[in-house]
């Protein structure tokens, strides 16, 4: 293979730096390990958001096209099941289904259940289905009866006929499937009311369309359209990440300024290396190379691991160490794994405001030791 | 093969602590020879190399190599200059820790990107020639006094520079070291090579193998 000189230039200088990396151990170990962790930590952030996220979306993505729901004083309340006969002459609906769910707070471990009718296969009368986590909170078998306080105040008993899967656990965690007549007995809501409506809409693009004739024929109904729904978690994701990255702006500026201080400083030594190897015949360029490749065999090393071990923190592990922040203030944390997902453009953003200003923060200071003459070598 | 002409160097120019360190030297250099600039501490017989070794420019003056004007030279052209021409010998030798002595020697070729096994067969060689072929795998920290000068003779060789420039180079060394020194000196002159050394050790500059003497006191010649 024909020699390259530029090449085997650059070979020399990484073995220079790796060996000058090396003569400074313990320094330049502390530094890897301070730099590889705010890697992990920002990594971590930002792959577990995008996963849930994209959970989130690949969930939404069989939620009905409009859910409408009927607002009094500013508050939701039970819509009647006359308004379906009027939605159904809406040009572009396909079907129209009223549907019944409603919230239970269970004080025996502080916290809210959703019981829903399912549109289709509902449990028997006096059975219900409940999510895994729920399942495992309560410390529910199958068999097991789950005794909620009904309306009027008395107990109302239900036998546990099976548990949710947990491939959907994000939204079935706090989840009890009950049949139509039980849910309107437990709560108290008469036949021909339902909580919401749901709507499906031949054509996607006319879904908007649909909502603004809704809102025109039962003005006194809130149509939301499922892509407002996927917008208003994609924010409440976005908040939350933003907040924990508020919450760790302290430590990525402790480390701006320790990274900084250790780039930046050349000690005597490396004043005097910096000498020699001009005097030798080093040109100020190539001092500069060599800081160059020092900075980014650092930084680069450093968002290697960082980048790996948020990774394995977050699919691996299910992103243990801030998981509960970013997915919700909810005593029941559903137990899921997340498709692991990579967004292309993060990790370029990430690589490269992590990457690049070190490796400059490393060449800079020294340009003013490389320019200078070595005559000061011959006098030390 | 080296001419000054009216040389001078002064640091911290127009500041409170002038220092004039070469006041008007002229001077010719053969090639081929030793040439010992002698003077006592502060007499300017460092600096002086370091303006003949292209280390420094000088304040005032023309430094001429071989006929050509190196004294206004960008830095880029001088250091390719210093790389092909001259060799280092510092007094404290200033061989880098953490690397071998073969590395050291190698050292000054790296920018030139020369392959690599030509390049450590050179080194060997210099070694071998410097008896120091069994140690060029140690690390440059564990060497004795003469064997670290001659590592830094090998290196000052690598490029195959016409002039070897050493400053003190018997300052650490006892008088043993110093005549097997003077041996190389002898050997480098049979080689070709000019020899500029800077001394105040009459071992070195009474020394035979010397074939020129300069004398200097505070920055003039003596």
């Amino acid at each position: 293979m024909p020699n390259n000189p530029w090449l085997q230039r650059q070979r020399y200088l990484v073995d220079f730096t790796i060996g000058a990396l090396a003569r400074r151990k313990g320094r330049n170990l502390a530094l890897l390990a301070v730099y590889a962790l705010i890697v992990f930590v920002l990594a971590s952030v930002l792959l577990f958001s995008q996963a849930l996220r994209h959970e989130a979306a690949m969930l939404l993505s069989s939620a009905p096209e409009v859910t409408v729901q009927r607002m009094v004083a500013g508050r939701h309340d039970l819509v009647p099941a006359a308004y379906l006969d009027q939605l159904a002459k809406i040009r572009g609906v396909a079907d129209g289904r009223g549907r019944l769910w409603g919230y239970y707070y269970d004080p025996a471990v502080a916290a809210n259940y959703t019981l829903l009718v399912p549109m289709s296969d509902p449990p028997p009368p006096g059975k219900v289905r409940v999510g895994a986590t729920l399942a495992r909170t309560r410390g529910l078998g199958v068999g097991d009866v789950l005794s909620l306080r009904s309306h009027e105040g008395h107990p109302f008993p239900f036998t546990v006929d099976g548990t949710l899967s947990s491939e959907s656990a994000l939204l079935t965690a706090d989840l009890v499937l009950v049949c139509e007549e039980d849910f309107r007995a437990f709560f108290g809501i008469p036949a021909g009311l339902y909580t919401d409506l749901i709507l499906t809409v031949r054509n996607p693009r006319e879904v908007t369309k649909v909502a603004e004739k809704v809102l025109r024929i039962l003005p006194d109904t809130r149509p939301i359209v499922r892509d407002d729904i996927l917008r208003t978690y994609a924010a409440l994701f976005d908040w939350r990440e933003g907040m924990v990255m508020v919450l760790l702006s302290g430590a990525i500026l402790a480390f701006i300024i320790f990274a900084w201080d250790k780039a930046s400083g050349l000690s005597a030594e490396e004043r005097r290396e910096i000498g020699v190897l001009k005097a030798i015949g080093w040109e100020t360029s190539d001092v500069m190379a060599l800081k160059l490749w020092e900075g980014l065999l650092v930084s680069v090393f450093a968002f290697l691991i960082g980048y790996l071990a948020a990774y394995l923190h977050v699919f691996g592990f299910g992103a243990s160490l801030f998981g509960p922040v970013l997915k919700g203030w909810s005593v029941l944390y559903p137990q899921f794994e997340l498709t692991p997902r990579i967004d292309g453009f993060q990790i370029f953003t990430l690589f490269f405001l992590s990457v690049f200003p070190y490796a400059l923060a490393t060449v800079v200071p020294v340009w003013r030791a490389a320019i200078a003459d070595p005559d000061a070598v011959m006098r030390q | 093969m080296i001419e000054l002409v009216d040389v001078r160097k002064a640091f911290n120019q127009g500041q409170h602590n002038e220092l004039w360190a070469v006041r008007g030297v002229t001077l010719n250099l053969e090639a081929n020879c030793a040439t010992v600039l002698r003077g006592p501490s502060g007499s300017g017989k460092t600096t002086l190399m370091t303006l003949i070794g292209c280390l420094a420019r000088p304040t005032s003056g023309r430094v001429r190599l071989q006929g050509r004007d190196v004294s206004g030279m960008t830095e880029r052209f001088l250091t390719g200059l210093r790389r092909q021409t001259f060799g280092f010998v510092f007094q404290q030798f200033n061989l880098v820790r953490g690397l071998t002595v073969e590395e050291n020697v190698m050292l000054p070729a790296y920018p030139l990107g020369v392959p690599r096994p030509e390049l450590r067969r050179r080194a060997r060689s210099l070694l071998e020639s410097l008896d120091l072929g069994p140690h060029a795998q140690a690390r440059a920290e564990w060497l004795s006094g003469g064997q670290a000068q001659r590592a830094a003779i090998a290196r000052a060789l690598v490029n195959d520079p016409a002039v070897i420039l050493a400053d003190e180079p018997t300052a650490n060394l006892d008088t043993e070291l110093s005549h097997r020194f003077l041996d190389i000196v002898r050997d480098l002159k049979r080689t070709g090579k000019t020899l500029i050394m800077t001394s105040h050790d009459p071992l070195l500059y009474q020394a035979p193998e010397v074939d020129r003497v300069i004398g200097l006191r505070d920055g003039h010649l003596d």
